[in-house]
């Protein structure tokens, strides 16, 4: 198993992880969890491609990341802005009793 | 021969690790930085505690501690060695934790607050050739650690159960999040001037001379207003007075360590104390020169003698502002980080821009001062709107 | 891969699988802290110390700290007495479960992974910033656009319904 692969590995197992929680998890906050231990796990392939593939000197790889680490502050911005408004709203943050999109 | 003095500590470190077998020769060297960083400033905050406490006492016109002298001796020193039996008092007192607490968390959260701490400690540039680690992103680095302290007190405001800690440890975030902002956007004009991210390369564009006076950021207009905007953001980063609202003792006890005691306690005591010597050092590395001389005749004085003189002058400041400033109100302290202080930054990275574009005469001067001060006076008054500032009124309970 | 490699995987993984397991919410959002400061760590042995600090600056000193806030606001601090699972939990098991499989059987049987491993790239700061001044900076224009969109609308959102509701009745 060259190094590129292990990199590869434990992204794989870390986004099944986050995605598992994601899906399984009833707290809204848990799955905003889930969702940004996927966007780490995308952003350690692209370090790792960028780490071992054949062109490192145009950074592409690197500046997804870095990009995609601005969206993700974004995302839990919104994301947690969103939480605390159903809250405010409903009383609850559990995703099984805020089925519908109406208030 | 005072190239020799200031350069003894390096030497002194390749003299030790030339003890060592070849292969263990890096790790030896990291091992004795470490050994250095963790007993020097642990020594300057016991010599800092007494300052404070002598010094708040000449301010506030009563003695302060003057008894206690050198152990087991009639040696009194005015009272310089109180802290020897406040740190033994502390290290012995029983600790205690609540029975609600989480405790895992409580243990843990002031250990996560020295460790941040500490690691920040390794970019700074005490001395000509004496950085532990010299990395290009240095300054990134220092923001990056100091950014895990927040969590720290959260973990301790939480896990006590106590709704004064949770009250404090709120407070806090909410004040060191703010804060931030200004403090990195300080910082940032010093970055484009220099166009570099490493402190070594920062202090190395300040060490030139013109007239026989350093090229110290500070005294560029860019620079005063940076270095003013950093040092109130060091201030409130740093739980200081007036920004001591996390730890207010007349309003929530003790802030987010109200339920430690004992060691933890004395734990959080000193990761403050170290984190403000962190942020002094910082605020010194990037305006005022590091560890460079004011003065091109006084260059003979060793580069460490200076990084430590200017950090307790600052260190004597802030212990000055603690005893003469009262404490800000939370929307007060959040106004003016957000309505004066954020604008205030913006409008500097744009004069440090302007300040690097145009030609170096006094028409520059001219211009960026104008600026600055022009955005100074708007941005306050803005922010004493609506304030009505009369004459004071007494009432008097009957 | 060395060892302090593995270890480091080891440490974010086990964190990652406590933050989406651990029945306490707080409990979930400090073991992301520690994902999080692992994965920074895998990346500064990737040599990529920018990405690295970034990820301790932006995850751990930002993210993590709105998630905290975020779990206080929304008074969910104690773990639940019922069921922290959907009602369909197997079934997203399974499919992560799959989905696991299906990528780590690509990425051990793909042919277009290079059997070498190249010299370390270099990425100075210096680099990063020429790069993003230069070739990347309409992306780095959209992003500063995209982020003050966020920030605004995140603010809209939690602003406080009452005084939203307060002006539309003034209205009617």
């Amino acid at each position: 198993m060259t190094a590129l692969q292990g990199c590869l590995l434990i992204s794989a197992l870390l986004f099944a992880i986050g995605f598992a929680g994601a899906v399984t998890r009833r707290h809204a906050i848990l799955v905003l969890i889930g969702i940004e231990l996927m966007l780490n796990a995308a952003n350690l392939n692209f370090i790792a491609f960028w780490r071992f593939g054949p062109h490192p000197e145009a950074l592409t790889g690197f500046m997804f990341v870095l990009f995609s680490m601005a969206l993700a502050g974004a995302e839990a911005a919104v994301g947690l802005a969103l939480v605390i408004a159903i809250y405010r709203h409903k009383k609850t943050s559990n995703l099984d009793e805020v089925k519908e999109l109406k208030g | 021969m005072f190239d020799k003095l200031d350069q003894i500590f390096v030497t002194a470190l390749h003299w030790l690790v030339s003890f060592v077998p070849e292969a263990w020769r890096s790790l030896a060297s990291s091992l004795i930085c470490i050994a250095f960083i963790l007993s020097v400033f642990p020594a300057v905050f016991s010599v800092t505690t007494i300052f404070e406490r002598k010094g708040i006492g000449r301010i506030q016109n009563r003695y302060g501690p003057n008894r206690v002298g050198i152990p087991f001796t009639k040696i009194r020193l005015a009272g310089f060695g109180q802290f020897i039996p406040d740190g033994v008092k502390m290290l012995t007192k029983e600790d205690i934790v609540p029975r609600a607490a989480d405790k895992i968390v409580h243990f843990l959260a002031p250990v996560v607050m020295l460790i941040p701490v500490l690691l920040a400690y390794a970019v700074l540039p005490f001395g000509r050739n004496m950085t532990v680690t010299d990395y290009d992103a240095g300054l990134l680095f220092f923001f990056a650690v100091g950014g895990a302290v927040e969590l720290s007190v959260f973990m301790a405001g939480w896990s006590s159960r106590n709704k004064y800690s949770l009250l404090g440890a709120m407070r806090a975030i909410a004040q060191m999040v703010s804060y931030e902002i200004p403090l990195i956007l300080s910082a940032v004009t010093v970055v484009m001037v220099v166009g570099s991210l490493n402190l070594n390369a920062i202090i190395a564009h300040q060490n030139q001379y013109t007239f026989g006076i350093a090229h110290w950021f500070v005294f560029t207009p860019w620079g005063l207003v940076g270095f003013i905007l950093f040092f109130i953001a060091s201030l409130a980063e740093s739980n200081r007075t007036p920004f001591d609202l996390p730890e207010a003792e007349s309003e929530i006890i003790a802030g987010y360590f109200t339920e430690y005691s004992g060691f933890k306690f004395a734990l959080f005591f000193l990761g403050e104390y170290l984190g403000m010597f962190a942020i002094i050092g910082l605020g010194i590395t990037l305006f005022l020169g590091g560890w460079t001389s004011p003065v091109s005749f006084l260059t003979w004085i060793p580069s460490y003698v200076w990084f430590f003189t200017k950090l307790m002058a600052i260190v004597f400041v802030f212990i000055w502002i603690r005893a003469t400033l009262p404490r800000l109100r939370m929307d007060q302290l959040m106004n003016f980080a957000w309505k004066f202080m954020l604008p205030l930054a913006l409008i500097n990275i744009l004069v440090a821009g302007l300040w690097h574009y145009m030609a170096a005469d006094w028409q520059r001067w001219l211009v960026c001062s104008t600026i600055i001060f022009g955005a100074y006076v708007i941005l306050g008054r803005g922010l004493m709107h609506n304030q009505k500032l009369g004459k004071r009124i007494y009432r008097y309970a009957e | 891969m060395s060892i302090f490699f593995i270890l480091t995987a080891i440490v974010t993984l086990f964190a990652a699988a406590s933050a989406m397991s651990l029945r306490n919410l707080v409990h979930c959002a400090l073991a992301l802290a520690v994902s999080f400061t692992g994965i920074a760590a895998l990346y500064l042995q990737l040599d990529a110390q920018f990405v690295g600090f970034a990820e301790i600056l932006v995850y751990v000193g930002a993210i993590a700290i709105l998630i905290v806030f975020a779990i206080l606001l929304t008074r969910s601090g104690e773990a639940p007495e019922n069921s922290v699972l959907t009602s369909g939990w197997m079934a997203g098991i399974a499919i992560s479960a799959m989905v696991f499989t299906l990528l780590g059987w690509a990425v051990l049987n793909s042919s277009a992974i290079p059997k070498e491993n190249p010299p370390a790239p270099v990425a100075t700061v210096k680099n990063v910033g020429d790069a993003l001044m230069t070739k990347f900076v309409l992306p780095l224009e959209i992003i500063g656009l995209v982020l003050t969109a966020a920030m605004i609308g995140a603010v809209i959102i939690a602003l406080k319904e009452s005084s939203k509701s307060e002006t539309a009745g003034r209205e009617s």
